[in-house]
């Protein structure tokens, strides 16, 4: 494999095997500034003959008039989370069938089907592109079973990807919550209700063959609020299930209780108040749980007693958002995903509650995406390093464990992209010399916020007045690094098989952050 | 000034916990090798207490230890452990009278000149929990140099007395009253016991105000989530504030004019109410309220 | 010297066994140990030439532990083995 340096200084291949040929990442802004205008993919599609009705007679049927073949590529959307029972069916479907050498794109792989790895062992699936790969999936990628390399994309990264034809979907099997005969499709309604399809809009318009597969037909025309229109739609796909609704639409996601998490939030909340960030108009994204969530916690406190009005809220959206925006704290919600049962409540109820694709979201490339907007971003990490790179893809033991989503695309874009994390996690010091895979460059992240203390880029002379100013507990990240050692004790670097790439992480623009290896045994 | 309104008790034999005291927010960590830390495990919270006092950086955060009481086969190797890696003091249990200190006391000062340590560096909060312990009070406190606090023990107490304890805690108007005078008069700090009631924390709010304005100095805490709210009990009122502001501003002013007499609001305002006052406007600084700010 | 131990399973604690053996020989268990391989195997030989200790067989179950806490369980195991029953 022939690997070249990129701006971080990191090896990564100049072409993968069935994608064609990269670029190393320049910088991150390098390839939007430069100018030239993107590719644009079209797919090309077959008419459908009019008809008052899509249902095929059953998947088998339909996917055989799909026209789908082996070696083509097939997506699905995420949405479903761990309730999903679409994928595994499909898949399975699929080996029944006798289809070899595909390649999987799904938006992402919930964490639930390790399945997926079984189905790479019989043949089934031949490439992995994805956002994430966690338990046996993340295992046997890293163990190096597979023979091709595996991309990594970020959510904005993956629509710029599906809209210049660098991923050319053939077939995209789409979850419909509620769908009707011709194929209009939604997520906020029915048994298996999700939320957002914002993820599947984006397949819906340039995949080759659509089919929208639904346990809940509903009759025609579907209404008020369609997703996904009949004009996309090649085939219905009617089953019993869709899932298992208690795990895609869990209860609302709670603040947390634990004191270290808290802690890490609050220091958190204490920077972005510094920072004078919180005015009226400001807009900010947080994550599903855990210190990134309570932070969000904080912030609304704060602005309610100030009367702050929001413009927007973004993401990934849980309860605790969409309960702000019933208070009146921002003006409009932007939806590519939705995190719990709430959600789907108030997307039916407020208009003000919108559903975004992940082109609008985030893709760099296009005129204008919302993370660009972002005021604040609150973001975790699996560990991060003295140059601020945020690695959320591998664990400390070398293994993929994670998902790169919206992480890369929200830390660029925002105007103060905080990364929060406990200072050590199961006696290992979350900040490293060097972080085994970047995901997200240092030069977006402007602070890494722990419960021991503040570390602010370098490149933000500006936040680090305003810390100052505001007495924080800021700290060089190089002495809280070494703090941190004296009890933790130095963690050895772990040994990677520097022969094989088993993954590469394409940054948001197309060109490649980093490679991630083999583990040995 | 040091913020001593909160202690927060952690097992120790719980490291998962030790490491993340200072997260707690708590005013001073208490590591407990007594009631915490079952019979056959005592040796076991000692070395890890130990492992922690000296590897350990707590930072600011001051780190107590309750040893084993002296009718145990523990407290001399707690002592020996634990006295050579300074904590911040020692927590002694079942006082009953000046003996007990003095024992102690006698052991400690052994133990820091064998390790090169000034005589006293390890102070003794004297922990009352019978009703010979709480009759000694102001002997208890003035038996030794060492002795830095008094602090209630509500839970053996009540045992002694045969009594349960209630919400109100009426039963403990006496024995708090005691304790806190006699700490007072002896110039040290008094610390009230643990509420043990989670599901009750209007209750423990409302007895922390009690015991705050019976003057104790701190309350003890057994969980994370009851440190903020003794915190809030502790909380001095704001008009308090400024009227100790505008006296201290009126004793630095007679001061500087070489004025004997003090007055403020045409009141006279003696020693006791400047002290008093520089004393509320430190504990307002805790909770930001310098300056007018409430 | 007889088999002793000490220490937890819990999250951030460990559990370590010592017995007697021939010469030395420390088996070091946990998600950690290929991070902290080199450093477990220091401070055990650290802490047994400090205590005077040979012919042990150390076994360590790390659940996430600091340093410094497995170091205080092994002398708690060590002590404990070198008590008399």
């Amino acid at each position: 494999m022939n690997l070249v340096r990129n701006a971080l200084g990191r090896l990564v291949p100049a072409e993968v095997r069935g994608a064609g040929a990269f670029d190393p990442y320049e910088g991150a802004f390098a390839r939007i500034l430069a100018g030239r205008p993107s590719p644009a993919a079209f797919p090309i599609r077959k008419p459908e003959p009019p008809s008052r009705s899509k249902v095929a007679r059953d998947l088998q049927t339909a996917i055989e008039r799909s026209g789908l073949e082996n070696g083509m590529t097939i997506s699905f959307h995420h949405h479903l989370r761990n309730g999903d029972e679409v994928i595994p069916l499909v898949l399975e479907t699929l080996l029944q069938m006798g289809f070899r050498d595909l390649t999987f794109a799904p938006s992402s792989i919930p964490d639930s089907h390790d399945c997926v790895a079984n189905y790479v062992r019989k043949g089934l699936i031949r490439r992995i592109w994805t956002s994430g790969a966690r338990g046996e999936v993340g295992r046997m990628i890293s163990r190096g079973e597979m023979e091709e390399t595996v991309i990594i994309r970020s959510h904005g990264g993956r629509a710029r990807a599906i809209e210049e034809g660098s991923i050319a979907i053939d077939v995209a099997f789409l979850a419909a919550p509620a769908c009707d005969v011709l194929g209009n499709s939604a997520g906020c309604a029915g048994k298996s209700a999700c939320g957002s399809l914002g993820y599947a809009i984006t397949d819906a318009r340039f995949a080759r063959h659509v089919i929208a597969v639904t346990d809940n037909l509903v009759e025609y025309p579907l209404h008020p609020h369609i997703s996904i229109s009949q004009n996309l739609v090649n085939q219905v796909v009617v089953v019993d299930s869709l899932g298992d609704p208690a795990k895609i639409a869990t209860g609302a996601a709670r603040i947390t209780r634990n004191p270290l998490d808290l802690k890490v939030a609050e220091n958190a909340y204490r920077l972005i108040a510094a920072s004078g960030i919180l005015a009226p108009g400001c807009s900010f994204q947080v994550g599903a749980g855990g210190a990134s969530l309570a932070v969000a916690a904080f912030v609304r406190d704060y602005m309610k007693e100030k009367g702050i009005q929001g413009s927007f809220g973004l993401g990934g959206i849980s309860g605790y958002m969409a309960q702000m925006l019933e208070e009146g704290l921002f003006r409009g919600l932007f939806d590519v995903q939705s995190f719990d049962s709430a959600v789907t409540g108030s997307m039916v109820k407020n208009r003000a509650h919108m559903e975004i694709d992940p082109s609008w979201y985030a893709n760099p490339m296009n005129q204008g995406c919302l993370v660009h907007n972002l005021d604040v971003v609150i973001l975790a990490a699996l560990d991060v390093d003295t140059d601020f790179h945020v690695n959320v893809m591998t664990g400390n033991d070398g293994v993929l464990r994670g998902a790169s989503g919206g992480h890369s695309d929200t830390a660029a874009g925002a105007k103060l992209a905080i990364v929060v994390a406990p200072s050590f996690r199961g006696g290992v010091p979350t900040i490293k010399d060097r972080v085994q895979a970047v995901v997200t460059p240092g030069e977006t992240v402007d602070a890494i916020v722990t419960e021991r203390g503040i570390c602010i880029n370098p490149n933000r002379a500006d936040l680090w007045e305003a810390a100052r100013k505001a007495n924080l507990p800021v700290k060089e990240i190089g002495d809280l690094k070494k703090e941190v050692e004296r009890f933790t004790g130095v963690p050895e670097p772990i040994e990677m098989d520097m022969s094989r790439v088993v993954a590469v992480v394409e940054y948001r623009d197309g060109t490649l952050v980093d490679s991630i290896y083999r583990v040995k045994e | 000034m040091r913020a001593m309104r909160s202690m927060l008790y952690i097992p120790g034999n719980a490291p998962g916990m030790i490491q993340n005291a200072a997260i707690f927010g708590a005013d001073m960590v208490m590591i407990d090798l007594e009631d915490a830390v079952a019979l056959l495990e005592k040796d076991a919270a000692r070395d890890i207490a130990s492992g922690f006092l000296r590897h350990y950086d707590f930072g600011d955060l001051p780190v107590i230890v309750r040893i084993n009481g002296a009718d145990t086969p523990f407290f001399e190797a707690d002592l020996e452990a634990i006295v050579p890696l300074k904590p911040f003091a020692v927590r002694l249990p079942k006082c009953q009278d000046p003996s007990d200190v003095f024992v102690a006391d006698s052991r400690m000062t052994e133990i820091e000149k064998r390790a090169g340590l000034p005589v006293g560096t390890v102070p003794i909060h004297a922990m009352l929990e019978s009703a010979r312990g709480i009759e000694n009070a102001y002997a208890v406190a003035t038996a030794s140099t060492r002795v830095g606090a008094l602090t209630l023990g509500g839970q053996d107490l009540t045992a002694d007395m045969g009594i349960q304890k209630t919400r109100d805690g009426w039963e403990f108007f006496y024995a708090r009253s005691r304790v806190v005078m006699a700490a007072k008069a002896a110039g040290i700090d008094a610390f009230d016991t643990v509420w043990t009631d989670f599901n009750d924390p209007e209750g423990l709010f409302r007895e922390s105000r009690q015991v705050v304005e019976m003057g104790f100095t701190g309350k003890a805490a057994i969980h994370p989530s009851q440190v903020a709210i003794i915190h809030r009990a502790f909380r001095p009122d704001a008009k308090e504030v400024r009227k100790a502001e505008r006296i201290v501003a009126a004793a630095s002013e007679a001061e500087r004019q070489g004025r004997g007499v003090v007055a403020v609001d045409g009141k006279m305002v003696d020693g006791p109410i400047i002290v008093r006052a520089r004393h509320l406007i430190s504990l307002a600084s805790l909770y930001g309220m310098e300056g007018g700010e409430a | 010297m007889r088999m002793a131990q000490a220490g937890t399973l819990e999250s951030a604690d460990c559990l370590v066994t010592v017995a007697p053996a021939e010469g030395f020989g420390l088996d070091y268990r946990g998600g950690n140990r290929k991070l902290f391989g080199e450093r477990t195997r220091r401070l055990v030989s650290e802490t047994l030439e400090r205590l005077e200790v040979t012919g042990v067989q150390v076994t360590i179950q790390d659940q996430g532990a600091l340093e410094l806490v497995i170091r205080a369980r092994l002398e708690t195991a060590l002590a404990r083995a070198m008590k008399e029953a």
